[in-house]
């Protein structure tokens, strides 16, 4: 379990400091997919990072609870897929070594190494690609080589940065789709944030709605909507509609605006 | 590089582009030739005595001796920059306070006049290669290493992220993403090295010297044999050219990802 109380970081800013994070307590279940919704520039990145160990928090904790560790930095129970897939990946390296890059250190035989890769790629639909370079791909595999360089890392934890924010919208109802189904197979623990409502509805057992900034948690929603779910039939039921709108209007009582 | 410039290259390589880009060299030699056939100038004899010259001293009388001895001074000493100054330039690149530390004495260093060192590397080395090498590395070094520095400062932070979150090693760091991001610069920087080791390779021979390719064009124009002077200028000129040519060789292999788009 991760269990975030009091979280707080702010930046230096010209002289002063700038409040990002105010007050941001949630505890994620071993099992569970949270996601996090928030308008943009409300420091969802900011607080991802936190969770991650690469950001030093001005206050608060981030715990691991089944090893009582305190994320100070990077622990290796997280991988982490972030926003910009073209900056995230080594456009020196093909496609299997930048999903191989990371396991050099978990996995100190070569071929044992190589055959995670490969299982890696073939669970996001990449087998064959692994000798390309990354940039001879369109965005949506892009982001499917980082989610398989996270997968073959073979975490507790996957804290996803608005992973298909810059995607077109077919492959981003693929990719969701997609990364419910490898939560499923390999049974994950996952934080997604989005600044996407339907996005946070459709994937989330539980929807963290966060504030603008100076940034706190407004409430938490739970997505009582059966699993496993689907673009058309989990988006036409009624009780999609009803979380959406609940959602919303958490958000927009706050007075951010957000995409719908 | 552009769509543009690939289409372009492209191009260059087929017989039509060779063809073109060859009538300007050959029309040049050719032009030489007539012109200075029947030369009475000293200063300025026909090509064909210039090339018998050529043929003379530099196929290949004076390759063991002269040419060997000064490739082997110019790559010594820019291998040795090269690995210098990649090496340095991470460890400034990495830890800003060090690169503080040591900035005002590099920039002394850098901006010392490369040929004001010839003397001082002679008094300090004596005549044989070791002072020679040791200036064609000292000069060099500077290039590759401030385009190191900035290369490894440039290295983007969300790769900086991966590398952490996935708790890659400082060697690993160092090997799968700072040096290869750092290689468009780390190249350039070998670049510019290259042609002023190439220069120094020359201008080490001009002074206390008893061997090399700059040696033997400074005797033969201190004792009038201005056809073999020229001769000397001929190779000289076709080793840069064939330098050139194998660095973007080179340069094409390390880059092929960076050429992309
Ligand atoms: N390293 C930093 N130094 C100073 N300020 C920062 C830094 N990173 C982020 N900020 C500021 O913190 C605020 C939140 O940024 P952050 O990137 O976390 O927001 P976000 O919710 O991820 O935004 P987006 O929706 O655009 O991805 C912004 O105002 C940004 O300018
Ligand atoms: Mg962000």
């Amino acid at each position: 379990m991760l269990s975030v109380e009091h979280l707080k970081k702010s930046y230096p800013h010209s002289g002063g400091s700038l409040e990002v994070l105010r007050d941001i307590s949630f505890t994620v279940e071993a099992g569970e997919f949270v996601t996090i919704v928030g308008p943009s520039g409300a420091g969802k990145t900011t607080l991802l990072r936190c969770l991650a160990g690469l950001l030093p928090r001005s206050g608060g904790s981030v715990t691991l609870t089944t090893s009582g560790r305190v994320v100070d930095s990077p622990p290796p129970e997280i991988a982490c897929v972030f926003q910009d897939y073209s900056r995230s990946l080594m456009p020196w390296s093909k496609v299997g070594r930048n999903v191989e890059i990371p396991l050099k250190n978990k996995i100190r035989e070569r071929g044992k190494r190589h055959e995670q890769v490969e299982r890696a790629l073939r669970e996001v639909d990449l087998d064959g690609f692994a000798d390309s370079y990354p940039w001879q791909l369109s965005g949506g595999m892009q982001q499917r080589v980082a989610i398989a360089r996270a997968l073959a890392y073979r975490p507790e934890f996957l804290i996803m940065d608005e992973p298909f924010a810059s995607v077109d919208a077919q492959t981003r109802a693929d990719l969701e789709d997609l990364i419910l189904r490898v939560r499923h197979d390999a049974g994950l623990t996952i934080v997604l944030v989005t600044h996407d409502i339907d996005e946070a509805v459709y994937l989330g057992d539980r929807v963290v709605v966060m504030s603008g900034r100076p940034t706190t948690v407004v409430d938490t929603v739970t997505v009582d909507l059966p699993r496993p779910r689907s673009q058309i039939a989990t988006k036409a039921l009624p009780r999609f509609a009803e979380l959406r709108t609940e959602v919303l209007k958490l958000i927009t009582r706050d007075g951010a605006e957000v995409t719908a | 590089m552009s769509v543009m410039a690939t289409t372009g290259r492209r191009w260059y390589a087929k017989p039509a582009g060779v063809i073109v880009s060859m009538v300007v060299p050959v029309a040049a030699v050719l032009l030489w030739w007539f012109a200075s056939l029947d030369s009475t100038s000293p200063f300025f004899p026909s090509l064909q005595a210039i090339l018998s010259a050529f043929q003379e001293t530099w196929l290949f009388t004076r390759v063991g001796s002269d040419v060997v001895p000064s490739l082997g001074r110019m790559l010594a000493g820019y291998g040795i920059a090269v690995v210098v100054g990649v090496g340095l330039g991470i460890l400034f690149g990495r830890f800003p306070l060090l690169h503080r530390a040591f900035n005002p004495a590099l920039q002394f260093c850098r901006a010392l006049p490369a040929t004001a060192l010839v003397p001082v590397s002679i008094v300090l080395m004596g005549i044989g290669t070791a002072p020679k090498v040791a200036l064609i590395a000292f000069v060099t070094v500077f290039p590759v290493m401030l385009n190191t520095i900035d290369g490894v400062r440039a290295v983007d932070e969300v790769l900086e992220d991966v590398s952490r979150s996935f708790r890659l090693t400082r060697l690993q760091r160092v090997f799968h993403v700072q040096l290869p991001a750092a290689a468009p610069q780390i190249v350039s920087g070998m670049r510019i090295a290259l042609s002023v080791s190439f220069v120094l390779m020359v201008v080490t021979e001009l002074v206390a010297a008893t061997d090399g390719i700059g040696y033997v064009t400074l005797q033969a124009q201190q004792s009038f044999q201005v056809p073999q002077m020229w001769a000397g200028m001929l190779l000289l000129g076709i080793l840069g050219v064939l330098f050139n040519g194998a660095f973007v060789l080179l340069e094409r292999r390390l880059l092929r990802w960076y050429s992309h788009d």
